[in-house]
């Protein structure tokens, strides 16, 4: 656990850039620092492997005041991850990797063993070990830095903006790759984004910044899209919110209808295994339309709904995972089934606030 | 001209190894002393100006008077070889403390800064980041510094210390061309071979170089 208590940070020209931050950033979660440029997400970031020096306050690790440390040795328990990756141009990939480890003394054979099965792990073919950054893409050259920041095992990663100087396509690419890395290692990462797309979709928690470097809401990305603190959260979030937050509610809780309560007219085509194929209506006269999408109980409330305003007959259609059709729902029966779970949720906080203003 | 070298082996030889050493030894020093300088014009911002400054206008005296100051300077005797060393030494460190500081200050600080975070120790970081990845442009610097060496030691001979240019000045009282040929020939020889040398060295040393030219 990274704790951050009454830490400000004010730069010699008299600029405040952290004021008077208290976060605790949970072990083995991702937590995300997003905010407009200025806003001091870059400073504390920096501030935990003391690349920058608080002017007041602490920040602990595991309740250890790291200001007390070696700062050589604590920055190499701390992997490091910036935009355009930062690699060492006069080593190759494989060297890159192994720089923490060449640092803390392990062997050469060792640490270069160590750093070709990075390689694998973050999806670099192993022919590349021997080349220099110069010769790699740009998004081979993120793979690298994240791989390098793997290589000693640090308990703690912190992430600069590690995927904005892609393009979208191999951003999304890595940041999915990313979050499967996590899932198997479950470091504890403080990860800094502009992008509030991004900070939600890969953050556990997401701390606002806002200008002035004051933390304008700490919370779930759920809750900073269900639930935004102020007017600035809410525009930060963004205008979709509403529609991105049915991304955190399950699929599987969805009232879907059996197939048999198909209207008249209108059925799904399958094939001989019976995997759902296309659908039929007798408004379509003999053509059939494509099913055009389709959702599973494993997905969302996002995909559902999506499907169902896209589908020809206003119907959703679920399949199982053999793809075989389940069952369907109209965006009519998901809003009121979205309502339901919404309004229960609130009298479920309500209930549990109005019992905290009691207890002692 | 045959007849000549041949007559004149062993005073062409002489001539040539004092050239040699008169250039060199220079280089030498210059790269000792231009190191640190150019290493805190670099960490100490506000000694950038100053030692840029200085060395430019150390480069801008002329030579010949550089070699009969020098001994009234640092009281070496008029003729000793001292008095070309000390002073080419001064232009070598004039020219690469400013190489050595340019270097320095266009490693990308992206990756400086990474260093930094992975844990490296600042003279650590020197020797392992930042000066391997300056080393182009300090040999760029090196290899314009000891080609101007070797022609300005042809300039002592006027004031008596040897090397080639003591055939130069020979060969003009004697009104006789070929030790000047031959001054000259083994002069640019010289400083070729001494280009070529730094060259390969550059390209042993920075592999990484050329790859990234070509992407």
């Amino acid at each position: 656990m990274i704790t951050f208590e009454a830490v400000s940070k004010v730069f010699p020209g008299g600029t405040t850039a952290v004021d008077n931050l208290d976060l605790e950033l949970p072990t083995g979660k991702i937590t995300c620092f997003v905010g407009p440029s200025g806003c001091g997400k870059t400073t504390s970031l920096r501030m935990i492997n003391r690349m920058i020096e608080p002017s007041s306050g602490r920040i602990l690790v595991d309740g250890e005041p790291i200001a007390a440390k070696d700062a050589a040795e604590l920055r190499r328990r701390m992997g490091y991850v910036i935009q355009h990756a930062g690699l060492f141009p006069h080593r190759t990939i494989v060297d890159n990797i192994a720089t923490v480890p060449f640092l803390v003394g392990t062997g050469k054979k060792q640490a270069r063993a160590r750093a070709v099965e990075l390689m694998e792990r973050v999806g670099l073919p192993e022919n590349l070990a021997k080349r220099y950054p110069a010769q790699l893409s740009g998004g081979q050259q993120q793979r690298v830095g994240v791989a390098r920041a793997l290589a000693a095992d640090p308990p703690v990663m912190l992430m600069d903006e590690p995927f904005s100087a892609v393009d979208p396509i191999v951003r999304a690419q890595l940041q999915q790759e990313f979050l499967r890395l996590q899932s198997d290692l479950g470091k504890t990462i403080a990860f800094v984004t502009h992008d509030i797309d991004e900070a939600i979709k890969l953050g556990d928690m997401v701390a606002v910044f806002r200008q002035g470097g004051h933390i304008a809401q700490f919370g779930t990305p759920q809750e900073l899209l269900e639930d935004p603190a102020d007017d600035f959260v809410t525009d930060f979030v963004g205008r979709d919110r509403g529609f991105r937050s049915l991304s955190f509610d399950p699929a599987k809780d969805l009232p879907v209808r059996p197939m048999s309560s198909l209207p008249d007219g209108i059925s799904v085509a399958v094939d001989d295994d019976g995997r759902a194929l296309a659908w039929n209506s007798s408004a379509f006269g003999s053509r059939t339309r494509p099913l055009g999408g389709t959702f599973r109980a494993t997905d969302t409330l996002r995909q559902a709904t999506d499907v169902a305003i896209s589908s020809p007959v206003g119907l959703a259609l679920e399949i199982d995972d053999a793809g075989r059709p389940v069952g369907v729902i109209s965006h009519a029966e998901i809003a009121e089934h979205l309502a339901a779970v919404r309004s229960a949720a609130l009298a479920d906080s309500g209930s549990r606030s109005a019992s905290e203003g009691i207890s002692p | 001209m045959i007849e000549y070298v041949s007559n004149n082996i062993e005073l062409i030889l002489t001539a040539f190894g004092q050239h040699i050493a008169l250039a060199l030894i220079p280089v030498v020093i210059g790269v000792v002393v231009a190191l640190p300088l150019g290493y805190l014009a670099v960490r100490r911002d506000w000694l950038y100006q100053p030692i840029v400054t200085i060395s430019g206008v150390l480069y801008s005296i002329p030579s010949l008077a550089l070699f009969v100051v020098l001994p009234v300077i640092i009281g070496t005797k008029v003729l000793s070889p001292l008095n070309i060393i000390v002073a080419l030494a001064i232009y070598t460190v004039a020219l690469l403390v400013r190489s050595v500081a340019d270097a320095l200050r266009s490693v990308d600080r992206t990756v400086t800064q990474a260093a930094t975070a992975m844990g490296y120790r600042p003279l650590k970081r020197l020797f392992g980041v930042d000066l391997p990845i300056a080393l182009p442009v300090m040999l760029a610097g090196l290899r314009v510094a000891t080609v101007s060496n070797i022609s300005l030691v042809s300039v002592g001979a006027i004031i008596g210390v040897g090397g080639l240019g003591s055939l130069f000045t020979r060969g003009l009282q004697l009104r006789f061309a070929e030790p000047i040929i031959v001054g000259i020939v083994l002069s640019v020889l010289l400083a070729a071979v001494c280009d070529s040398l730094i060259v390969l060295a550059q390209r042993y040393f920075t592999p990484w170089v050329r790859v990234g030219a070509r992407t």
